[in-house]
């Protein structure tokens, strides 16, 4: 049980995020948690193609002696942590711009006073 | 943020600073197939090198040299090298994306198995979609500062 | 009222990630078969050293063109959203 630490950090980020986006009320601050949630699932999708004493998976200048299949990382886990890398950038500057505009309009950032100012 | 930009020091040790991240970053994408790193780390490398510039120099000057179409027309002539790339693929060989430059002339060494010191020459498209990678994200992430920086110095004024 | 479901709810879905950590597998061995066939044969088919980027362009190619087509789209929402007339204000 004390060997799958990783675990429990992915478990302890996703926490703090989803208490973040639940209980608070200014905008920015949802914003910050939904960015922490895209960081806990991120280290969730690397931890799970990790083997023990394995280098990455390269073939530029290895280190003499390691064992071709058994002794390298997994690269398929790699490959889609950078798409969802990228795909977080990209939601992060939508939900940015549509904040500034929201500020210009009603003048407040709490999200309990923008539903009843129908103007 | 100034619109007028920052001291003269700061302005010049930008200026000195510009072209040496800019070359690293070109040396990271195009060692994608050899070394860790690849389109979308090199990309983000000189989309920071990009933002550097305005924040010494200020939004207004750089929007008078390179408009916010040209920097965007950049990220679209990346896209569409990567379509044309894909759709040579169907009429020279197989499928939608297949690899049809590996045992050819120009980027088709197949190196040996092991460990090696890596060949420039090898990697069949790889390079050439790891350029046109680069140019996207390049373009996309400077446009996104550039406009930010406009639209939120309209305000104060 | 709101704090009181909302609380329920954060409770309920943390006790749930907790027990579904026990059914994963161990931390350093994970099961193989696919990634083994990948580090093996990706300099014969591919031609590069590198297996990381030759997963990226070259076995899962569609993924990438799916990326960059939504990178496109968030980043044309942005330059809609802040568009400026010329010079009417």
């Amino acid at each position: 049980m004390i060997y799958q630490i990783p675990f429990i950090a992915v478990i302890g980020l996703i926490a703090v995020g989803m208490y973040a986006i639940l209980f608070k009320k200014n905008l920015i601050k949802i914003a910050i948690g939904i960015t922490i949630v895209e960081s806990g699932v991120n280290l969730f999708l690397i931890t799970l193609g990790y083997r023990e004493g394995g280098v990455a998976p390269i073939y530029t200048h290895l280190p003499p002696g390691t064992n071709i299949p058994e002794g390298m990382v997994l690269p398929v886990p790699q490959a889609l942590t950078l798409t969802s890398i990228v795909i977080g950038v990209a939601v992060l500057a939508l939900i940015l711009s549509l904040i500034i505009k929201m500020y210009r309009k009603y003048g407040t950032l709490n999200a309990y006073e923008m539903r009843r100012l129908r103007e | 943020m100034k619109s007028e930009g920052m001291s003269p020091i700061v302005q010049t040790i930008a200026g000195i600073l510009f072209p040496m991240v800019l070359i690293f970053s070109f040396y990271v994408i195009m060692h994608g197939h050899l070394t860790p790193g690849g389109g979308f780390q090199g990309g983000a490398i000189g989309a920071s090198a990009v933002a550097m510039l305005i924040v010494a120099l200020g939004a207004k000057k750089i929007n008078d040299m390179v408009g916010e179409e040209g920097i965007s027309s950049f990220e679209s002539i990346g896209g569409l090298v990567f379509v044309i790339i894909a759709i040579l693929g169907l009429f020279m060989a197989t499928t939608f994306l297949s690899n049809f430059l590996v045992g050819d002339t120009i980027f088709g060494k197949i190196p040996p198995f092991g460990s090696n010191s890596g060949i420039l020459n090898s990697g069949g498209i790889l390079p050439l979609l790891n350029i046109a990678v680069g140019m996207k994200v390049i373009g996309g992430l400077s446009a996104v500062v550039l406009v930010m920086a406009l639209a939120t110095k309209e305000e104060k004024k | 009222m709101r704090k009181i479901a909302g609380a329920i709810a954060f409770v309920i879905f943390f006790a749930f990630l907790l027990f579904s950590m026990y059914e994963l597998h161990e931390f350093g061995k994970p099961p193989s078969d696919m990634d083994d066939y990948i580090i093996q044969n990706a300099q014969n088919e591919t031609g590069a050293n590198n297996a990381v980027t030759s997963v990226v362009f070259d076995y899962r190619g569609y993924d990438t063109l799916g990326e960059a087509t939504v990178l496109f789209t968030a980043i044309a929402g942005v330059m809609i959203l802040f568009r400026r007339g010329k010079d009417e204000e």
